[in-house]
């Protein structure tokens, strides 16, 4: 990774920002849903008798669930762009094409990290509690999880190119990703047949990952399983973004 | 500036594959503006797309700028200016910060992207704009700001696809002195699309000619026109029987016609055609009311070339 590599991303990645600098509650109406949840719905957590930490099982995967909504519908804000000619005029430019995606994908980064502090910090006014060393934790992955999910987004918008085409897919992937991750309630209740597919979902493990740190239980093996999977799902996701950038017709 | 060799673009649509581009060779000289024509779907916007890395060719090379198309788009990309169809600016960016970053991504340090923006700014205009979203620009303003994106770095080619479609008449003029200003002042080669006449026949010292993904003319506006079409000259006459044979008799001359006090025909070069003629009806005492040229257009030479009008075809 060259410097002017660095260089093309951080100009992208201040470019791909600018409008929600502008527009600061963009990134609270972005996760609004998540904000919903943890109000109307966290509470009746708590009358399943599952103890004092239910709060502690709760948040970690209403954060994962942020960084899931907040980059996978990324790719939306690309398709004006594709549509204007914006893109374009950047990819006739000599910037990198690795840059052109990744400076994308680190803005989507930021906005979900700061709407996952906002609702940290929202959940600890109910009682959550969590130590700075793990949340820190609990953010980096979420970090890979929104690399992944974000450079995913993009290369489906590049591939689609229209909003009509792109937003069936999306709530297609998304809503079994988000059920089948345990993210509501503990797949553990589930009928066997239940469990067995959400297992299936690279998506619970980060989700289970991320308890075990804000929990700090770091003898689960999901502390391990969580991060390494999100690993290889961000170089694949980016490997195919990069590809769907660089090729022609995009 | 820009050779191309046997430049090939298929496409493939429902399994079935389709030459947008066949064959086409170019050679454009450092210093020409270069006017590419043809109806919609001839293949001209294919072939830009190609020159300018946007697409691979299926097969064919070219050397544009002095660099190698296939082997080094990179190199392609620095050296080359490009306005596309669409609008460069990102609609929720601002003008200004639109102009310091390309300038940027061209590798300019920050200080000299802010100040290569101003002067960009100044010379198209934009100056009082610098701080407005690109979205709340007129036609024209964005336009503008879409030929400042594609030439701040100050290539020595720049490729405009279409430039003028959609724009106002107003709009249209200016953008045609900025155009002439890339060459004349800048010294840049030019290489233009359009499927209007009057732009190719206004702007370029030469027009090539492209339908269905071939080449089928070039030459600089006058040449084409001569070569294939002839003057229409128009004479109101008193006698155009005996006129029509005094006409007949010019060399060249072909599609001869009357009325009841008129003559046309079609002549290449028909200016220094009519001197002579019109002396000869005088000495045969034929009355000459009215006389008139009519250069032929470009869609003349197109219907000569091709058996359509540029305008049914589009």
């Amino acid at each position: 990774m060259s410097t002017r590599f660095w260089r093309e991303t951080w100009l992208v990645f201040v470019r791909s920002i600018r409008p929600t600098l502008r527009n600061p509650q963009s990134v609270l109406i972005g996760m609004s849903m998540s904000l919903l949840y943890l109000v109307l719905f966290g509470p009746l957590l708590r009358s399943f008798g599952t103890g004092d930490s239910s709060w502690e099982w709760f948040v970690p995967g209403m954060m994962a669930q942020t960084a899931l909504f907040g980059t996978a519908y990324a790719g939306f804000a690309l398709i004006p762009e594709i549509r204007s000619g914006a893109l374009e005029r950047m990819r006739v430019s000599p910037v990198s094409r690795s840059a052109l995606l990744l400076g994308r994908v680190a803005g989507d980064v930021l906005r979900l990290v700061i709407q996952a502090v906002l609702l940290a910090l929202l959940a600890m006014v109910f009682g959550f509690r969590v130590g700075i060393g793990p949340l820190l934790l609990g953010l980096a992955l979420l970090a890979v999880l929104g690399v992944a999910i974000g450079a995913a987004s993009y290369a489906l918008a590049l591939k689609l190119r229209q909003e009509y085409a792109f937003a069936p897919v999306l709530s297609m992937s998304v809503m079994p990703l988000m059920l089948l991750s345990g993210v509501l309630l503990p797949m553990t209740i589930a009928p066997a047949w239940l469990y067995d597919i959400s297992r299936a979902n690279p998506l619970s493990y980060v989700v289970d990952a991320e308890r075990a740190m804000v929990a700090g239980q770091w003898s689960a093996p999901s502390i391990w399983l969580g991060p390494l999977l999100g690993i290889l799902l961000a170089l694949l996701a980016t490997g195919w973004g990069v590809r769907t950038f660089r090729r022609e017709a995009a | 500036m820009i050779k191309a060799r046997g430049l090939t673009r298929d496409f493939v649509a429902r399994g079935r594959t389709v030459a947008a581009v066949r064959g086409v060779d170019l050679d454009v000289a450092a210093g020409e503006l270069v006017g590419f024509l043809g109806p919609n779907g001839a293949g001209k916007t294919t072939t830009l797309r190609m020159l300018t890395t946007l697409l691979t060719p299926t097969s064919g090379e070219a050397f544009v700028a002095g660099a190698d198309l296939l082997t080094d788009p990179a190199g392609v990309r620095a050296r080359i200016g490009y306005v596309g169809q669409g609008n460069g600016g990102g609609l929720d960016q601002k003008v200004g910060d639109e102009l310091i970053l390309h300038g940027r991504l061209y590798g300019l340090s920050a200080p000299d992207a802010k100040q290569r923006a101003r002067e960009m700014a100044e010379t198209f205009e934009l100056t009082d704009l610098l701080g407005r979203l690109v979205i709340t620009l007129s036609g024209g303003q964005k336009r503008r700001l879409d030929i400042a994106l594609g030439v701040l770095h100050r290539p020595s080619l720049v490729f405009l696809d279409e430039p003028s479609t959609g724009l106002d008449p107003q709009s249209r003029d200016n953008l045609w002195r900025h155009i002439r200003d890339l060459r004349d002042a800048h010294g840049a080669t030019v290489f233009l699309t359009t499927h209007y006449l009057d732009e190719a026949d206004a702007l370029c010292d030469r027009i090539i000619i492209i339908d269905d993904g071939g080449i089928v003319a070039e030459g600089s506006p006058d040449e084409l026109k001569r070569r294939v079409a002839g003057d229409l000259v128009e004479l109101g006459v008193s006698d155009p029987d005996r006129a029509v044979a005094l006409a007949g008799a010019v060399s060249g001359a072909t599609e001869l016609d009357t009325t009841a006090d008129t003559v046309t025909f079609r002549v290449p070069r028909g200016d220094t055609v009519l001197p002579g003629l019109l002396r000869e009806l005088d000495r045969a005492q034929v009355r000459v009311d009215a006389v008139a040229t009519h250069r032929p257009t470009l869609d003349d030479v197109f219907l000569g070339l091709t058996g359509r009008s540029l305008r049914e075809a589009a």
